[in-house]
């Protein structure tokens, strides 16, 4: 009787196949992760076994003895997840071989990603393998795809432009931040209004370095919660004029019905500017900036519709880049298969 | 069949590997995708015509006894050179992006249309400096300050491109590479303070051999040298007082290179070529 070969396989569901309500269910918190992998690793013929758990995918990458032992992954998948099968149906994905090296390159560089070309996945992957090789989990296979794996992925972001430009707004807001001062640390942020997409913006900056932040609000005592929450001072609106004089960035997020910063407002505050550009950002709807401030020399205004903007053309450019991208792990799976090939097969 | 000689062939390929190195870095930013070592490639080109632009000038200082000042063609040919030599000062302290690309734009179109022109280069006696060092010190740093006037000018463009990407919310392609407004202004106040250093030190060598001969120097070219220095240290006043900012400080650096380019015409066919000043020993 003549012996099947060993197989590398993956068997997962992500966003492109399962929608949010599947991918509730089919989500591995520790307890099931570590279920899931006792239970493949007892079942016969799985050799080596690696899970990927992340908000958008589950994946399981192994080495089984051969093709058949595949046929029961998927039950034991709904059965630890408490998933229907019926409902896996046309969810879960299986690769063999190299078609699961090349989709864990493509995870791994963020090509598989929702959000293009983000570089988080990455780490995931990577922490999954330490855990996965901690563990004893993993072979020699596995051991040598998820190392090929981290060299693909470094190569994708260093020599393509994957991962360039930002895609959210308020990192698109740091972005455009940087290119009108250059270095953050020295710069004086004013966060108008004390709620949660403003404060978001401001984590951003202060990622980048940004330490002097004031939070204006009409309620002092709410200011002064959120000043404390991110490091800095709080303010009275009424103050925004004085401030507006020493402001670098504003950033406005207010509910308020008509505009709190004025043009009126920002011409006076910038005649004591002597120069130094404002940056105001406006992530507020109805907008809190009057636009006619766009118009004043060294004030640049951007809004929400602004900073989508530019968050849409960078991912659209990613998505773009994908295609090269996709060229080149192919390149890199072809090189790296006979040795992986060689290695299920019990060589090298 | 004409032979080019070999000071002119010399800086024929500076002139080529100037415009090369902006080509290239040109593409690069077509691609939207800089090469690893895009910028060493960019440099060592610009190095290179550096090289041989400053050894075609050297075999022309020969030639004429002096350095090489003599007509309009081997003053613009300065004036590029020391552009280049500025900003293999300036780039590495200052790390100003697109800088290089820049320069390597302006050298090369300044060396080739100079190239171009056979008119420019008129034939003009040797010692043009009489023996005088410092004459010949007076001419090169006011010539040299013509090269930080120059590199001014394109970090002013620089400025006022992304003033204007920031403000039209344009930031794709070359303006997504551009420096930072502030950095910008920075460098461009310390390049205006080099160039009006510069001419200040030229200008004082140059007066003190003056007086001593009022006549060697005829009034239109005192006149255009002092106006030159006079605008650029106005400016430098109101900068530094801050009266004059942003894109207006961006302006008027360029309006003024643009009109002391024009000027050093007429400041080089004011030459008085048989005034012979010698030190005093």
């Amino acid at each position: 009787m003549e012996t099947q070969p060993a197989v590398l396989f993956l068997l997962g569901a992500s966003h492109h196949t399962a929608p949010l309500a599947v991918r509730e269910k089919l989500v591995l918190d520790a307890a099931r992760a570590a279920e899931l992998a006792a239970r493949l690793r007892q079942t016969p013929g799985i050799r080596e076994l690696a899970l990927l758990n992340t908000c958008n995918r589950v994946e399981v990458y192994g080495v089984a003895a051969d093709a058949t032992v595949l046929s029961t992954l998927r039950q034991t998948l709904c059965e630890v997840t408490g998933c229907p099968p019926a409902e896996t149906e046309n969810v879960l994905f299986l690769r063999h071989n190299h078609e699961a090296v090349i989709h864990l390159f493509a995870v791994a560089s963020g090509l598989d990603s929702q959000i293009v070309g983000e570089a988080e996945i990455l780490g995931q992957v990577k922490s999954s393998y330490e855990a996965a090789l901690s563990r004893k989990w993993t072979g020699p296979v596995l051991n040598r795809v998820f190392q090929k794996t981290f060299q693909a992925a470094k190569h994708i972001r260093t020599n393509t432009a994957i991962g360039e430009g930002q895609v959210s707004i308020a990192t698109v807001a740091v972005d455009l931040a940087g290119k009108i001062f250059g270095d953050l640390a020295p710069v004086k942020i004013l966060v108008v209004g004390a709620g949660d997409i403003g404060l978001k913006t401001v984590q951003a900056f202060q990622s980048r370095g940004a330490r002097a932040i004031t939070v204006a609000s009409r309620t002092l005592s709410k200011a002064e919660e959120a000043a404390a929450a991110i490091g800095g001072w709080a303010a009275s609106l009424s103050a925004l004029p004085e401030i507006l004089q020493t402001a670098d960035i504003v950033t406005s997020s207010t509910s308020a019905p008509n505009a709190v910063v004025t043009a009126e407002m920002v011409g006076t505050a910038m005649k004591h500017r002597r120069g130094r550009p404002l940056f105001l950002v406006d992530l507020a709807l109805p907008r809190d900036v009057e636009p006619e401030c766009a118009r004043i020399s060294d004030v640049y205004l951007y809004n929400l519709d602004d900073l989508a903007k530019i968050a849409e053309g960078n991912l659209a450019r990613r998505r773009a880049e994908t295609v090269r991208c996709h060229e080149i792990l192919a390149q890199r799976t072809a090189s790296l298969w006979p040795q992986v090939a060689q290695s299920l097969n019990g060589g090298g | 069949m004409t032979s080019v000689p070999l000071d002119r062939l010399l800086l024929w390929l500076a002139a080529g590997l100037y415009l090369v190195g902006f080509a290239a870095g040109c593409l690069n930013l077509a691609r939207r995708q800089p090469t690893p070592g895009s910028r060493l490639v960019l440099n060592s080109l610009l190095a290179a015509g550096l090289i041989l632009q400053v050894t075609g000038l050297y075999i022309r200082g020969l030639a004429v006894g002096g350095c090489p000042l003599g007509n309009k063609f081997e003053i613009v040919q300065f004036v590029a050179w020391s552009g280049m030599v500025l900003y293999f000062v300036v780039g590495p302290a200052f790390r100003i992006s697109l800088l290089g690309l820049f320069t390597a734009g302006y050298a090369g179109c300044l060396a080739f249309l100079s190239l171009l022109i056979p008119e420019w280069d008129a034939v003009h006696g040797v010692k043009l400096f009489g023996n005088n060092p410092w004459i010949e010190l007076h001419a090169s740093l006011a010539v040299f300050s013509y090269g930080a006037f120059g590199l001014l000018s394109l970090t002013s463009l620089m400025h006022l491109l992304q003033n204007w990407s920031l403000k039209h919310k344009r930031l794709d392609g070359l303006f997504w590479f551009l420096p930072s407004i502030v950095q910008l202004d920075q460098i461009n106040f310390r390049l205006l303070l080099t160039g009006v250093g510069l001419l200040s030190i030229s200008l004082v060598v140059g007066a003190s051999w003056w007086m001593r001969d009022t006549g060697s120097v005829d009034t239109l070219k005192l006149t255009l040298t002092v106006g030159v220095w006079l605008a650029y240290l106005v400016a430098l006043v109101l900068r530094w007082r801050r009266g004059l900012l942003s894109t207006r400080f961006a302006w008027t650096c360029i309006l003024l290179f643009a009109t002391a380019l024009l000027s050093l015409g007429s400041v080089n066919s004011s030459r008085h070529h048989d005034v012979i000043l010698t030190p005093i020993r």
